[in-house]
Order: structure tokens, then sequence, then C-alpha cells
């Protein structure tokens, strides 16, 4: 591995995902900066939430799905023989498109798995501290025990982020995240993305070009080829992206031309 | 192409922005004409104009506002959209010169020209001719083009050099003609700057096109270090 640990959290390295004989994603090679949102961003199946789960190996339960080339966290790669997939999804939270808590109280969404992950400190601590993290705490500070399902669309996907931070992973997946919320709620996820930056590693994937420009500090472009690949067709600042794309078929895309 | 209609108000905006540019033109043509026929009626029809000048300036940049609260505009229709907005204050300015022009025409009353006017015109249609086709460049977002007009600023701050040391001369020679040099001083300045506007326009078309924001000609100094020579 290249000597610079430190500035990326995950690398891939000629990454291709494979559907049975299709390949769904085509060498990819990208470098995910660490405390910074990372976007990814192209049509509808161009290979971005298989991309995205290649991160936390939940292809995995996808039977047929194998990959090739490498994923690298901090130098480990996440596809080899001695690495515990479980431990991977530990490290690597995931935060989906619907909110799915469990049909648990708020405190239990958060303890139950912190405790199955070998958690031995302070609960209480824990769900406060994650419920904080997630700006969800003044919400429900009250109603602790009450069911996850009487809270909000958008305080039970805030919920969902505290209950991945609770496990402290380093990095946090987000496949449209805010997607199945109104444009309050999904503001407010978008800020608390801005906190979650300063100790976690965010990859999100987005139909919402806005969301993408206004939440991330990096941008992927996929898009697929003749073979119907997906791949990552540019990468770079997403000031850059959004404002002068180099590639024809980002600025097609994010101008609203194609897709 | 899958949005039509944005393509076809982008295009509205683009036409907007030449009929500006050409009542513009018109207007600093015709104040340097009324100036040289001391056509007060001229000047005051120039001033009366510049308010339909003013008005179309306004109705561009709230069609831009419309557009960008409403298309969320990317890349380059980011750039077009907000390049536009500086295009149309950069006109605005230009229309206020010529105003400007007219101002002095009648202000100068009785006053009879201290020479005959021969090369401010010149510095007149020289200006009006780069922003013509400055405009052009920007509409077909011309890089080439965009890039070949400000080098043309040289010949409209030459004139303006030029203007200057003969007006000089008058004061030298007799203190009685130090308003009178003034006012055609004052409106050269006018035209110098006009000239110098269009570089801006230019440098925005080469941004829109390609994205690079540079300054293609640092005009505003030149005549500084031309007097210090």
């Amino acid at each position: 591995m290249e000597n610079n640990n430190n500035h990326y959290s995950i690398e891939t390295k000629d990454l291709s995902i494979h559907y049975g004989r299709f390949t769904a994603v085509r060498n990819v090679n990208l470098k995910v900066e660490k405390q910074k949102i990372t976007a990814i961003i192209g049509p509808s199946g161009c290979g971005k939430s298989t991309l995205l789960r290649a991160f936390n190996r939940m292809n995995d339960f996808v039977s047929g799905s194998s990959v090739t080339g490498e994923i690298f966290l901090h130098g480990r790669n996440l596809y080899s023989k001695h690495v515990d997939p479980v431990e991977v999804r530990r490290k690597i939270g995931m935060v989906f498109q619907k909110p799915n808590p469990f049909p648990k109280s708020i405190y239990e969404n958060i303890a139950w798995g912190a405790r199955i992950n070998g958690f031995k400190g302070k609960v209480d601590e824990l769900v406060e501290n994650s419920l904080r993290s997630a700006a969800l705490w003044d919400e429900v500070k009250d109603k602790l025990q009450e069911s996850a399902y009487a809270l909000s669309g958008g305080q039970q996907q805030r919920l969902c982020i505290a209950r991945a931070i609770a496990v402290q992973p380093e990095i946090i997946l987000m496949d449209e995240p805010a997607s199945a919320l109104d444009p309050i709620s999904t503001l407010r996820v978008e800020e608390l993305l801005q906190e979650l930056k300063k100790n976690y590693t965010i990859l999100i994937v987005t139909h919402n070009m806005q969301q993408a420009a206004r939440a991330s500090d990096f941008t992927a472009m996929m898009m697929i080829d003749d073979q119907r690949a997906g791949g990552v067709i540019e990468f770079d600042d997403t000031k850059k992206i959004f404002t002068r794309p180099t590639d024809k078929r980002t600025e097609d895309y994010v101008t609203g031309r194609f897709g | 192409m899958t949005r039509k209609t944005f393509e076809n108000e982008i295009q509205q905006v683009k036409d907007d922005v030449l009929l500006l540019g050409s009542l513009v033109e018109h207007a600093i043509i015709g104040s340097v004409e009324a100036l040289k026929k001391r056509d007060l009626k001229a000047a005051e029809k120039i001033i009366a104009e510049d308010v339909a000048i003013n008005k179309k300036r306004f109705e561009i940049e709230n069609q831009l506002m419309i557009l960008i609260a409403t298309q969320q505009p990317m890349a380059h229709d980011l750039r077009l959209l907000a390049s536009t907005m500086e295009i149309i204050s950069e006109l605005e300015r230009m229309g206020d010169y010529a105003k400007g022009i007219a101002n002095i025409n009648i202000r100068m009353g009785e006053d009879t020209l201290l020479k005959p006017l021969i090369d401010i015109p010149r510095m007149a249609q020289k200006g009006a001719d780069m922003l013509h086709r400055a405009l052009t460049a920007f509409v077909n977002e011309d890089v080439e083009l965009a890039n070949s007009i400000p080098a043309e600023d040289d010949e409209v701050d030459a004139l303006y050099n030029q203007i200057y040391r003969e007006l000089m001369v008058f004061i030298i020679e007799d203190p009685k003609n130090i308003e009178r040099a003034n006012w055609l001083l004052w409106v050269s300045h006018n035209l110098e700057r006009v000239a110098d506007r269009v570089t801006n326009i230019c440098e925005r078309t080469i941004f829109i096109a390609t994205g690079e924001m540079r300054e293609i000609k640092d005009s505003d100094d030149e005549f500084w270090h031309a007097q210090k020579k």
C-alpha cells in the first residue's frame, strides 16, 4: 500500500463487482478521504448502490455475487480470506433509504446492537451520546422507552443513524438516506452529516443532485459502459463537479440533460 | 436534450441580452453624435432612453433569478446564468456612460466645443463595435472571438491618450479653456471605460464556455501606465 493511510479511509483497486457472469461495476479506483463526505451520483442502474454495498460486504448476501480487485480499509483488504465480514460491518455502518428501526423501544434500538457487538461500558451513556450525535436527543430524551415506530420518518432516520454510530464505526455508508423524508427532515439530516464528518468518513449515494452539491466534499460520477457495467467516470472536488466538470457526460448529467 | 423548456428560456434570455446590448450601442453612438452636433434635444432623448435600458436590465435580472430558483442550474448552465447577471450589469453601466455624455452635452449649454470632434466619435464607434462583437461571442459562446477582442482596447486607449494630450495643450495655452477641455476629457474617459467593460464581457464569455476564470487584460491600469512613461 502507498504511504497515505492517514489520508484515506477506503481505497479501491481495480474493483469489479459481478452478479454471476454479469459485471455490474467495472474497474473502480477510488480513494475516499477520511472524515469527509463523498457522494456517489449517476443515473439509475449505474451501480452506485452495488458499489456502496461492496464497501461493507453487503453483496455477500446476494447469491452469485463476486468481487475482483481489492478494497482496502486502512491498507487492509476487506475481501481477504482472513477478514470477518461481521467485523467489517461493525467498522463500516450503513443507513438505508427507508428508515428501518427495530420494532423495539428507542432506547433498545441503540443499546441492542451495541450489546450484541460486545459493548461493555455504560449503556445509558452510550444511548445518550449516540442520540446526541444524531441530533435526536432533545426530541426523544423523555420517551426513550416508547416504540421507535412512534417517531416521525425523519426522526426514525436519525435514530437509524444513531444506531449506526453506537457501534463506533469508522465509516458510515448511506444509500439515499433522505429520499423518503420531507424537505425539513432532509435538511436536518444534511446538517447532521456535517457534524458527523468530524468523527466519521461518510459515503452517500444520492439521486438528489442538490443534496450532493450541498452536502458532500467529493463527488464520484458513475455511468454504465456499452456492456452495461457501471464505472466511475469522474471523481473530483464537489465544487468542481457542479461548476465545471471535465467529462461531457458528467456535465450532461448534472445539468439534467441525461439520466 | 431533455430540458426543452429550460433551453428555450435560456435562448430567450440570450435574445434579451442582445436587445439590451443594441440599446446600449445605440445610446453610445447617439450620445456622441448629439454632442458633435450640440443637439440638446437628442441628448435629452438619450437620457430618457436610459430608463428603458435600466428597465430591460432588471427584467433580465428577474428572469435569471427565476431560472436559478426554479431550474437549479448546474455546471455550464450555472456559469451561463451567473455570468449573464454580470454581463447585464456591465451593459447597464455602459448605458450610464452614454447617459453621462448626454448630461455633459446639456451642462455645456451655450458653450461651443473646444475643438471639432474627430477622435471622440472614433472612440465611440470603436467601443460600440467591440461591444457588438463581444455580444456575438457571448451568444455563440465563441471563445476565439472573445479572446481576440480585448486586444483592440489598445486602440481605444491610444485614442484616449491622444485626446488627453491635445486637451492638456489647450489648457496650458489658455486656462480659460479648462472647463471646455474638461467636458471633453470627461466624455473620452467615459468612452475609454466602455471598452474596458467590453473586456469584462469577453472574460465572462470565456468562463461560460470553458469554466476558466481569468483576466484577459488589466485594462484599467493601462492609461495610468501610459501617463507615467
